[in-house]
């Protein structure tokens, strides 16, 4: 068999986050950093084209937005009063980081430590409580660790599936927590508890490592396949969206 | 009428709301002047940036109202960092940032509250037990955070241009929420300053009628402030003065480096603010 060149983290990851956004149709996908929007703007490019993908500013873009990119070809106006009435309205899934997040999905990107006086102020809870009763949220976190991964966070700032359901039928059939995409595997929620679920591990990652890196118990399935590698036709929209590499600086081979 | 006459019609202990997105076209020469009065124990509300930053440094803010606080490109504002790290501002409300928008919506159509479901269930609604829920009186029944009006005593924001009697216009993709917060404030001390005052005649001359968002019925006062958002930005005016940032984030996260910075920068009127900065930047070129 032939050998294959050396797959990036940072390509596995976007793929996966890009896989993230299938079956979205007509809606906003809108990623939060460099990883996710590099998914969003793949899976508009692959096996998305309906998606609508913003500059990251105020505007959709019709064409393949390279990172910094600046030749738009704008479709669009999305001011932060549509951002709200699109999110308020369900038309989007976002794809954004966690400090912290537990075995239901509630996640923190507020503060560490008591709101009232934290050991660390992060974000605050910005529009994580709107985004996460409205529409599809998933989450891309760098550092897979029992710091992150706990059984409580300090501040909740988005709804896990506990909360969504305590809060009735309406907002549990909004809410949905897709994926959880990190260095080392790709989780989900889907099982009957809605608890988080190993969806697959990254190559050279084994299952136990993430059991180790995880701070609550796993939902680990039987059979845990490897995270599907990038096809060539990835490799080469990535290559296109990303052509100084901003990713690998972000994420590194380990 | 300048920055200063703005900020002699207020007194401590107002709700003052400050309009901008994190550290994009914010009031900054007003924001300054706020530095050089004498006024204390101030209500802020904010998307907040430097403006929240400074206030909180010169200890000027008891309340805080925000949906949040950071320098865009520095996702987390130093000042407000340590502010809330230390316990300096004595009361904090910290809201989703819809939450914020319906907070400032409501008490410019003067109801007591507007619905949503944004906030239900999460750490906003412990943090905040003074918020209520009400339950549709339809056939649905569902209950929803009713986020209550936030009336404010004045507000500041930045626009690119406009006349002299109040009606302004925004240049840049997003007029963000600067509408909203005239329209939460009560009338008398709702200022606008902008990059350059112009006749109505003129208003149309860079942007079409959709740029004209608001009008002297929102306004009791405007200030020209060419370059008054610095060192946010005011697109398409001018982007935002990163290096400045950059050194204004290095300075605020060490006390005697903020004691030098504050000295140089903050000292003097807005006049001297602009000539320090220019005087910087010959210096860092």
């Amino acid at each position: 068999m032939e050998e294959r060149a050396v797959v990036n983290l940072a390509d596995i990851v976007i793929c996966a986050a890009a896989e993230a956004f299938r079956g979205d149709g007509e809606i906003f996908a809108s990623g939060m950093g460099t990883i996710p929007m590099l998914g969003a703007r793949l899976a508009r490019s692959t096996t998305e084209p309906d998606l609508l993908v913003s500059d990251g500013e105020a505007f959709f873009v019709a064409n393949e937005l390279p990172i910094g990119g600046t030749d738009k070809l704008i479709e669009g106006w999305i001011p932060f009063r549509s951002v709200f009435d699109t999110l308020w309205g369900g038309r989007r899934h976002v794809m954004m980081g966690a400090s912290q997040i537990d075995a239901r999905g509630n996640t923190n990107i507020a503060n560490i430590g008591p709101w009232a006086r934290p050991t660390a102020q992060l974000l605050g809870v910005r529009g994580g409580p709107g985004n996460t009763i409205n529409h599809t949220v998933s989450f891309w976190i760098p550092g897979h660790n029992p710091k992150v991964f706990r059984s409580q966070v300090d501040m909740v700032s988005g709804l896990g599936y506990d909360r969504a359901a305590a809060l009735g039928p309406t907002v549990a059939g909004m809410h949905e927590l897709r994926r959880v995409i990190t260095n080392l595997a790709v989780l989900d929620f889907a099982n009957d508890e809605r608890r988080m679920r190993l969806r697959s591990v990254h190559p050279g990652v084994a299952v136990d490592d993430v059991v180790a890196a995880t701070g609550f118990e796993l939902d680990v399935p039987a059979e845990v396949p490897g995270t599907p590698l990038p096809s060539d036709e990835q490799l080469a929209v990535i290559a296109r969206l990303d052509p100084r590499g901003v990713r690998l600086r972000e994420v590194p081979n380990p | 009428m300048t920055e200063d006459d703005a900020v002699a019609t207020l007194s401590s202990g107002m709700t003052i709301g400050i309009g901008g997105w994190g550290s994009r076209r914010k009031p900054m020469s007003l924001v300054r002047a706020l530095l050089r009065s004498d006024l204390a124990d101030l209500t802020i509300v904010a998307y907040g940036g430097p403006d929240v930053g400074l206030l909180a440094a010169a200890g000027k803010i008891r309340k805080l109202v925000y949906g949040f606080v950071s320098l865009d490109s520095i996702a987390l504002e130093p000042h407000f960092r340590i502010a809330r790290q230390t316990g300096t501002i004595p009361e904090c409300v910290e809201y989703d940032e819809g939450m914020l928008q319906w907070a400032l919506y409501a008490a410019s159509l003067r109801l007591p509250f507007l619905p949503t479901r944004a906030g239900l269930g999460s750490g906003v609604m412990e943090t905040n037990p003074s918020l209520r829920t009400v339950r549709s009186p339809y056939a649905d029944g569902e209950e929803l955070l009713a986020v209550p009006a936030l009336p404010l005593d004045a507000a500041f924001v930045h626009l690119n241009r406009a006349d002299a009697r109040g009606n302004a216009q925004f240049l840049g993709p997003d007029l963000y929420f600067d509408d909203l917060f005239l329209g939460a404030a009560r009338p008398g001390h709702r200022f606008v300053s902008c990059e350059r005052v112009v006749d109505t005649a003129d208003l149309l001359a860079e942007g079409s009628f959709h740029t004209l968002r608001i009008n002297r019925s929102m306004v009791d006062g405007v200030i020209e402030a060419p370059n008054g958002a610095h060192f946010t930005n005011c697109q398409p005016d001018y982007e935002r003065d990163e290096r400045f940032q950059k050194a204004y984030a290095a300075a605020a996260a060490d006390p005697e480096q903020w004691q030098a910075f504050a000295g140089r920068f903050l000292g003097g009127s807005e006049a001297d603010y602009q000539a320090a900065v220019a005087a910087w930047r010959n210096e860092q070129s």
